[in-house]
């Protein structure tokens, strides 16, 4: 746009060659479109609450602190029918979460693998991939967890009859059973324990890198020590842990496998629908980003003498992160996005809980679908902000 | 600054009948609830239409025709000449769709009624299916009149939705199907066990009520469809299934071996299911709580779908009332005076439309019980139509 003069508009002789001056033109319609904009806004809301209120439909967000009455099959959170519709909501939104971090790992995990499998010399391998590849991502999503849930785990056998794990776990329709370690008590003490030695672990390996920049060879005494020490003192502390916690088996009570650590079948549908799923394009992201390096590159690493494997991870992997990591926010986004149609599988994640079962009881429609989007919207945002500050980080400066 | 301020307020007095005048989307199925504001262009034919109504009731005045005020709802059911009615997705005995695709079904039937009492014709309905979840969105927004579908009226529904009771269609109460091989025989001994619920129904919370009561635990598994919770529990889900105990003997009847299960006899609730309108219209909402009324009442007197005809010409003082022999009872709901026969024409009274599609003319075969007359011990008892 161009800057409007508005110092010939200033003065009264100008005001017609003002109106033809295309900057001038331009900011009086983009002021006159913001304006309607911000008209239509106004009128929506003020349309909705006024309609609300003559329907005598109850508005407000009063209704989270009310007691919610229902129950919920998963609650990663303390919560029971006693709770509030806003702990209903919590609930749902930590399920949501719980799906989609899981989800996003397996699926990058997957995605990596059958995308390396894609340019496999074998062709075997090359073209198992390329199957699973053009099977999984050309039929639909929602097709796919409810051949999952419907025809996969449904058909497992009743509890009486529950498929033994080794190590003392069950499978059966009602979901997979493992055994818990329930910590006697010190278990903060170990992930603090954990935490610290991770974070050691880090800055000795940085501390080598700036050393081996610097031309130095071999570890000094005190980095020999620290190895030493982030690798003993967890390993000890984990001993310690398992000696004093006690184990808890599943076992098959009147109905159902009581004790031990139940995971639901809806969930285990979902986290395997929406990871196969999105794994198929991360894979084809991960083939073209690996393409997408130059030739002379991998010509250059074999002249040197790495292995297909070193140059894979040393010099191919880090140039493509750069063309990977964008499509790659997107799968991640549309993962998080598609876990909502956890709805259709009965599994209870923020939709079905939230905007099903809450906006149900309450009937506070307007309020309920306003608070699912804006947290959707903080989802995407917050992984997006992510990936973009990853991305920055792996990308380098260009030459 | 709003034009809407400025209509709300100001000509507000022109705006009563607002459904009624010249809002251009005022008629034609799927048309917003005609007793909210319409904006933008239709606004100033909006208000000309209102005033002009107006102006044409206050000239009626003076006639001898007795008018109730102007009913937005029944002014558009009029003008579409169809009755939007909600109902189930697909439940027997309540609303399901035959093999023809007639819709049938106690709930169905009564939107039939509704219909004839209005146009004096009970095909003149739409059938709106609905889910448990959509239901009462569905009738906020305008897109049924009336919501037919077994739904249990409850003091929070009645006040904070917006929308009103009409009355009891079916006293039901919540029970429990369970497999014969469980050798379960009450409801308490299901501690611990997984039970499939339907989201957003008063089920959904009966079932932590009473589990909560008692100390007791249980493993939820809810699904937004009852078709999908009776799958679920068909393939072993979950060991029980609960849901209003009539729905119960109709789903059973859906399941592959029903001989092998049972329902529980331990009913856990009340669930008084009945007809729902919006809030704020009272003509619409009398025509429809007489409607259920006339029902009950034909059946205490004896009038059929058969003897209708004979009976117009009944002695009963009483019989004659209701048909509108010397009385404007009709009149006084909007409607014509001869609705009764109609409605009874069509549909039969309450304990015929009752036996047709859930009692014994059903296969459902559920007995009256609490759903007799208070002449026969049950519940059903409706105000005197005189």
């Amino acid at each position: 746009m161009r800057t409007p003069d508005f110092k010939r508009w200033s003065t009264a002789s100008t005001w017609k060659e003002a109106a033809y001056d295309p900057g001038v033109r331009a900011a009086v319609f983009q002021v006159l479109l913001a304006l309607a904009i911000a008209f239509l806004a106004y009128e929506i809301v003020s349309n909705t609450i006024e309609n609300l209120r003559k329907q005598n439909i109850a508005s407000g967000f009063g209704f989270l602190a009310e007691t919610a009455g229902f129950d919920i099959s998963q609650t990663p959170i303390p919560y029971s029918s006693k709770s509030t519709y806003g702990a209903a909501f919590l609930v749902g939104l930590a399920n949501t979460l719980i799906v989609a971090v899981i989800g996003i790992v397996i699926a990058t995990v997957l995605g990596f693998a059958i995308g390396i499998a894609r340019l496999s010399p074998n062709w075997l391998v090359a073209k198992l991939a390329l199957s699973y590849v053009e099977l999984v991502r050309n039929l639909p999503l929602l097709l796919q967890l409810l051949v999952w849930y419907v025809a996969v785990l449904r058909t497992l056998p009743a509890p009486e009859e529950a498929l033994a794990l080794p190590g003392g776990g069950f499978l059966d329709v009602r979901g997979l059973h493992l055994p818990r370690l329930a910590l006697e008590s010190g278990g903060s003490l170990l992930v603090v324990v954990l935490a610290l030695a991770l974070a050691g672990a880090w800055w000795l390996k940085r501390q080598a890198a700036i050393d081996r920049e610097a031309g130095r060879r071999g570890p000094t005494r005190a980095q020999r020590v620290g190895r030493v020490l982030v690798i003993a003192v967890p390993a000890v502390a984990l001993a310690v842990a398992f000696a004093a916690s006690s184990v808890t088996y599943p076992v098959l009570g009147r109905f159902n496998h009581e004790g031990g650590f139940s995971i639901e079948p809806e969930f285990l549908a979902l986290v395997i629908g929406l990871s196969t799923y999105t794994a198929a394009f991360i894979a084809e992201i991960v083939r073209a980003g690996f393409q997408g390096v130059p030739r002379g590159q991998r010509e250059a690493a074999a002249a040197l003498g790495l292995s297909r494997r070193q140059a894979l991870r040393l010099v191919i992997l880090p140039q493509s992160l750069r063309i990977i990591i964008p499509p790659l926010t997107n799968q991640y986004l549309n993962l998080t996005k598609n876990s909502s149609l956890a709805v259709a599988i009965g599994y209870p994640d923020l939709v079905s809980v939230f905007s099903g079962t809450v906006l149900n009881q309450t009937g506070q429609a307007v309020e309920v679908i306003l608070i699912t989007m804006a947290v959707y919207l903080a989802i995407s945002l917050a992984t997006a902000a992510f990936m973009n500050w990853f991305n920055m980080r792996t990308s380098w400066a260009e030459r | 600054m709003s034009i809407r301020g400025k209509i709300g307020t100001d000509i507000s007095p022109c705006g009563e009948g607002s459904g009624v005048g010249g809002s251009p989307t005022a008629d034609g199925l799927g048309s917003p609830p005609p007793n909210l504001p319409h904006k933008g262009g239709g606004m100033v034919a909006r208000m000309l239409g209102a005033c002009f109504t107006a102006a044409f009731m206050l000239a009626l005045i003076g006639s001898d025709a007795v008018f109730a005020q102007a009913s937005p709802t029944l002014d558009t059911v009029r003008k579409r000449g169809l009755l939007n009615c909600g109902v189930n997705t697909g439940l027997a005995g309540f609303a399901a769709p035959d093999a023809r695709g007639r819709w049938v079904g106690i709930d169905a039937d009564f939107c039939r009624a509704v219909a004839a009492a209005v146009f004096g014709d009970g095909d003149k309905v739409r059938f709106v299916p609905l889910n448990a979840k959509e239901r009462f969105t569905a009738l906020q927004s305008g897109e049924v009149d009336l919501l037919s579908r077994n739904t249990t009226w409850t003091m929070s529904r009645d006040t904070s939705l917006g929308l009103n009771f009409a009355g009891v269609l079916f006293y039901d109460g919540q029970a429990f199907m369970v497999r014969d091989s469980q050798q379960l025989t009450s409801v308490e001994e299901l501690a611990g066990a997984s039970i499939c619920v339907q989201t957003g129904t008063t089920n959904e919370l009966n079932l932590a009520d009473y589990f909560e009561t008692r100390g007791l635990t249980y493993k939820p598994v809810v699904f937004e469809r009852l078709i999908e919770v009776l799958a679920a529990y068909q393939s072993n889900r979950c060991d029980a299934f609960t849901t209003d105990s009539s729905q119960l003997v109709a789903e059973r009847t859906r399941l592959a071996d029903p001989d092998n299960h049972k329902i529980l006899p331990d009913l856990i609730s009340k669930e008084p299911l009945g007809p729902l309108v919006r809030q704020g219209d009272a003509v619409w909402s009398n025509i429809v709580r007489w409607t259920l009324f006339l029902l009950i009442n034909a059946e205490e007197l004896g009038i059929t779908q058969d003897n209708v005809g004979e009976m117009r010409t009944s002695s009963n003082p009483e019989i004659r009332r209701i048909f509108g022999e010397g009385s404007t009872f009709g009149r006084a709901l909007g409607l014509k005076d001869d609705w009764a026969v109609s409605v009874i024409g069509t549909v039969g009274n309450y304990g015929e439309t009752f036996e047709r599609n859930l009692g014994q003319g059903s296969p459902l075969k559920i007995e009256r019980g609490r759903n007799a007359l208070w002449t026969k011990g049950g519940l059903m008892y409706a105000p005197p139509i005189r």
